[in-house]
């Protein structure tokens, strides 16, 4: 086709038309991508994609020729996830693209015979281009949901070291399968590392114990037991111990506290310890 | 078809009804705010609102395990002038070949402690549970604001 030549001659055309159309957009939507940095991009895509279109790839993306744009599109879109842009916004991005080649062509279309194949053809592998930003973009968005989720899974189970030997582990949240997974390593772990003989599982921040997060605490607390130490599970409010009750489940093979002042008062108990009140020289049996 | 127990001769008058479409573990916790807000909003004490989330809790878990999912309709009924929420939680799975047994504390064909249906009985006012072999079950349950 002749018009992908025309195209090329007038690669200046559509960039200057593009930009413009970024400016538009930027002062519509009120949160510019960093103006420098997205013309820096604008200009590199504009390049590469005109010079990579050709007559013979004209309708097929997977061409090796397209891997350069493709390339930058993914970066562009990766970028402007990260930015918290919406896909909308970036979308358009590559739309205004099309639209900005389809003005610049629009009288040497007129007057070609060739122009509906064209339109038909460029259309398509300009959308094709686009599905390339949405997907990145979606990816680059799973990519934010994951490290947040990693995130939340490290620092929602910390394991405190409260005494020489006495180890105290905060749940907080649902307790499902893969996080007892992490409670129960964690907890393992560091009793192997301190030596621990007590540790004390607070399920204070825990909303609500059924029959599945009792069955994790009852195997948490064996596995415990199997290391050499004491397990206590503090934190039981009045109203999930009538629901434990009712639910039928027996915890009274475990030693259960209401508080984790009196779980560490136990934990005193077993190993010996008493905390002493030197203003009155009086000892506090603990 | 079996029938374990007939839910009260006053038939409660619905309120408001919602569905919630449970398909994956993480659907498990908007359920149990879903119901939690129909507790708080017809003033159930917070034992029973307790009770009636771990309830819920129960069965979608079971529903999730046994049948990869499926409905809760969650709704705020009244007869005269108790209030209370109902649940009803249906799926189409394998169903419950026997009932009684699956009624039994400690049965449990999936590993667990086989709680969860005995269990919720106990937590609620009103249970009732329908099963058929091959395509599925359902449980209703209430809960009074006073009782």
């Amino acid at each position: 086709m002749e018009i992908v030549q025309v195209l090329k001659k007038r690669k200046q055309n559509v960039l200057k038309l593009w930009l413009d159309k970024q400016a538009h957009d930027a002062a519509l939507n009120g949160n510019p991508f960093d103006e420098g940095e997205i013309n820096d991009y604008v200009e590199k895509l504009v390049d590469t994609f005109v010079d990579s279109i050709e007559n013979s790839n004209i309708d097929d993306i997977k061409s090796a020729d397209f891997d350069a744009v493709i390339e930058l599109l993914r970066e562009v879109s990766f970028k402007r996830a990260r930015q918290g842009f919406s896909p909308r916004e970036t979308g358009l991005f590559i739309f205004s693209l099309k639209e900005s080649i389809l003005e610049v062509l629009s009288d040497d279309l007129k007057k070609s015979k060739e122009a509906i194949p064209f339109i038909i053809t460029l259309s398509r592998l300009m959308d094709s281009l686009a599905t390339v930003t949405f997907e990145t973009f979606i990816e680059g968005r799973e990519d934010v949901i994951n490290r947040q989720t990693d995130e939340i899974s490290e620092i929602s189970t910390p394991v405190i070291k409260v005494w020489d030997g006495i180890l105290a582990l905060p749940i907080i949240g649902t307790l499902d399968s893969s996080r007892t997974q992490t409670v129960l390593e964690n907890l393992l772990q560091e009793i192997v590392e301190t030596g621990s003989s007590v540790a004390i599982l607070d399920i204070s921040g825990v909303p609500t114990v059924d029959s599945l997060v009792a069955q994790h605490l009852l195997k948490a607390v064996s596995a415990t037991r199997l290391m050499g130490a004491e397990c206590i599970i503090s934190g039981i409010r009045p109203e999930i111990a009538q629901t434990i009750v009712y639910l039928g489940i027996d915890l009274s093979q475990i030693v259960t506290k209401s508080t984790l002042a009196s779980a560490l008062q136990h934990a005193f108990r077993i190993l010996n310890l008493a905390v002493r009140n030197n203003d009155t020289t009086k000892t506090i049996k603990k | 078809m079996t029938t374990l127990q007939k839910s009260g001769t006053m038939i409660p008058i619905t309120i408001t009804k919602e569905t919630v479409l449970v398909v994956k573990e993480q659907d498990v916790v908007p359920l149990r705010n879903t119901v939690k807000q129909c507790a708080v909003k017809i003033k159930m004490g917070l034992v029973n609102q307790t009770k009636l989330i771990t309830a819920a809790s129960e069965l979608v878990r079971n529903m999730l395990r046994y049948a990869k999912g499926g409905a809760v309709l969650v709704e705020t009924v009244s007869v005269g002038r108790n209030q209370g929420v109902k649940l009803t939680f249906q799926d189409d799975g394998p169903g419950i070949a026997d009932i009684n047994q699956a009624m039994q504390d400690g049965f449990s064909t999936g590993n667990s402690l086989g709680l969860g249906l005995p269990g919720t009985k106990r937590l609620v006012n009103e249970f009732d549970i329908k099963s058929t072999v091959g395509s599925g079950t359902t449980v209703t349950i209430i809960k009074w604001v006073n009782g």
